[in-house]
């Protein structure tokens, strides 16, 4: 493998652009560090999701099956392993699972997959409330050390690997191999390639992510329950934050994470019962004028500009 | 004869009620060029379908080199060496012309990557017609081109059996001439090919060995010019009057 002069200058940036965010808690530890985790964690999420449905066009509604999962190890660990291993421990399930579901799932394909993956989270909420009413246990309290910044540089930390990966897999066969099955699947088994293999492979990582990213924020919700933990409305926070960025770049997502929190943070301070609204609203945005994300417009005008310059 | 490098004994295809291949049975051998011809509906394609594994067989058994591959699925074929073009263009509509080409050369049978498997696109642009054109967009070419696209997405796993579908259909006379040549060339580099084909003058021109079906059946198996003047070949086109 070679890297280019760009790719060095990318990465170069990249690890700055890193060390800035880290130095976040030493100028503020209230307001803006919390929004700084929100805004961590949905990057890790949106980002590890669209890795996938990005190029395969399968929207994947099980974010909340997996985060719900990865706060549920670390409630149950934290009192007998440390919080490390922990996080290492829910990506592995997550990755288990998301290989689980998509053995059973990817070969069913568009509103199929979405209802399934919607299910998932409810299935999951509802067997561990089964658990729970038989034995008697209510909620799990999470006590640890770990403060909000501590939260914070675990985010980031996941965040890194993430695109770390992505910028990988968008490197690899892997990643060329998920290009060709979302731009033709017929085309792609003709031409060789394990179709089900490769989509069950990167749908790995997106569960895996949002199982670690639960994880490192259960200390956060202190205590945990089903409703809490596997709420569905988290799945479709990260599916428009994701596409209102724009899936087709590794970026993308990130241009969508930060306004999006901005805005929801304004919305829910300013009228708390709005919010579901302004999700919902988001949505029509996207569909009806921003079908390709920020991305897809920046690439519109770009082209303008281009093609102007021609003549 | 030596072993046929592909071999169909009683290969059916059922939809339900309808039987769309019924019990095929032919052989290719090594470099030949066979034509699979027919009315519309006889199960051409169907045919095609079932030796790329784009489709699963009823019954029967479709071996190459003597080893079984019914039943396998399309991936596993083309990396034994069976690559295929489709009856309607399929290319990859978010790629340019030379990353459409690299995608059937990095999974398949003989596979590349980098730097390598884009030289030998570029080589096979070259050589189906479309030198220089690797950085444009699919958007940009002609019908011919995107066929040329194709064929070459299609050659660039080095493939040793080609399953080309109306690969020639819908061209203009100039084009057709220049696909006839494509496609001779191909068999002159000792491919074997099976072809799905309407145009007389190509099959005249390029099949060594005709298998002609009507309704699903083999009814005639031979040169071009003894099933082109068979009974049976012209009734199944033309009619009871004109046989």
């Amino acid at each position: 493998m070679s890297l280019t002069g760009t790719d060095i200058r990318n990465l170069f940036l990249a690890a700055l652009a890193l060390t800035i965010c880290a130095l976040l808690p030493l100028g503020d530890n209230g307001y803006w560090l919390g929004l700084g985790v929100t805004i961590a964690m949905f990057t890790a999420l949106a980002t590890s999701w669209a890795l996938f449905s990005g190029p395969t066009h399968y929207i994947s509604l099980a974010t909340a099956a997996f985060f719900g999962v990865g706060t549920y190890v670390t409630g149950l660990g934290i009192d007998n392993l440390p919080f490390w291993s922990l996080v290492g421990l829910a990506g592995l399930i997550g990755a288990i699972l998301a290989a689980l579901v998509g053995l059973a799932t990817l070969r069913l394909s568009g509103v199929y997959f979405v209802i399934f993956t919607l299910g998932l989270a409810e299935l999951v909420r509802q067997v561990i409330t089964w658990v729970q009413n038989n034995t008697g246990q209510k909620g799990l309290y999470v006590l640890t050390d770990l403060d909000e910044a501590g939260i914070y540089w675990w985010l980031l930390g996941l965040c890194a690997i993430v695109f770390l990966a992505g910028w990988l897999i968008g490197r690899s066969r892997l990643g060329f191999a998920l290009r060709i099955i979302g731009d033709d699947e017929t085309v792609a088994a003709h031409s060789g390639i394990n179709t089900a293999r490769a989509k069950v492979l990167l749908f790995m990582v997106p569960g895996a992510v949002a199982a670690m990213t639960g994880a490192i924020l259960a200390p956060r919700y202190v205590y945990i329950e089903p409703s809490l933990a596997f709420a569905p409305i988290l799945s479709f926070q990260v599916v428009i934050m994701a596409l209102l960025g724009g899936a087709s770049r590794l970026w993308g997502p990130l241009v969508g994470v930060i306004p999006f929190t901005f805005l929801l943070e304004a919305v829910s301070s300013n009228f708390p019962n709005q919010t579901t609204l302004v999700i919902g609203v988001a949505f029509l945005v996207i569909v009806y004028l921003l079908p390709g994300g920020f991305v897809g417009l920046l690439n519109k005008i770009m082209h303008r500009i281009n093609t102007r310059e021609r003549f | 004869m030596a072993t046929p490098v592909l071999s169909l004994r009683g290969v059916t295809k059922r939809f339900g009620g309808l039987v769309a291949v019924n019990a095929m049975d032919f052989d290719v051998a090594e470099r030949e060029v066979v034509g699979l011809l027919g009315p519309n509906g006889s199960g051409k394609s169907t045919t095609l379908n079932l030796v790329s594994g784009a489709l699963p067989l009823t019954a029967g058994d479709i071996s190459l080199w003597g080893n079984r591959i019914s039943g396998l699925p399309a991936q596993t074929i083309n990396r034994k060496g069976v690559s295929r073009t489709f009856q309607l263009v399929r290319l990859l509509p978010s790629m340019n012309v030379r990353e459409n080409v690299v995608a059937g050369a990095v999974f398949g049978h003989r596979r590349r990557w980098g730097h390598e498997a884009h030289d030998h696109a570029d080589q096979l642009l070259e050589k189906v017609g479309l030198g220089g054109k690797g950085d444009m967009a699919l958007g940009q070419l002609t019908y011919i081109d995107t066929k040329r696209v194709e064929l070459a997405r299609t050659l660039a796993s080095d493939p040793k059996v080609l399953l080309l579908d109306e690969w020639l259909a819908g061209l203009n006379p100039t084009e057709l001439q220049i696909g006839i040549t494509l496609i001779k060339s191909l068999r002159d580099e000792g491919r074997t090919i099976i072809l799905v084909e309407h145009v007389m003058d190509a099959i005249r021109s390029l099949c060594d060995r005709c298998v002609v079906m009507a309704a699903g059946t083999k009814i005639a198996e031979g040169t071009p010019s003894q099933v082109l003047s068979d009974k049976e070949v012209i009734r199944a086109y033309l009619g009871d009057d004109d046989a």
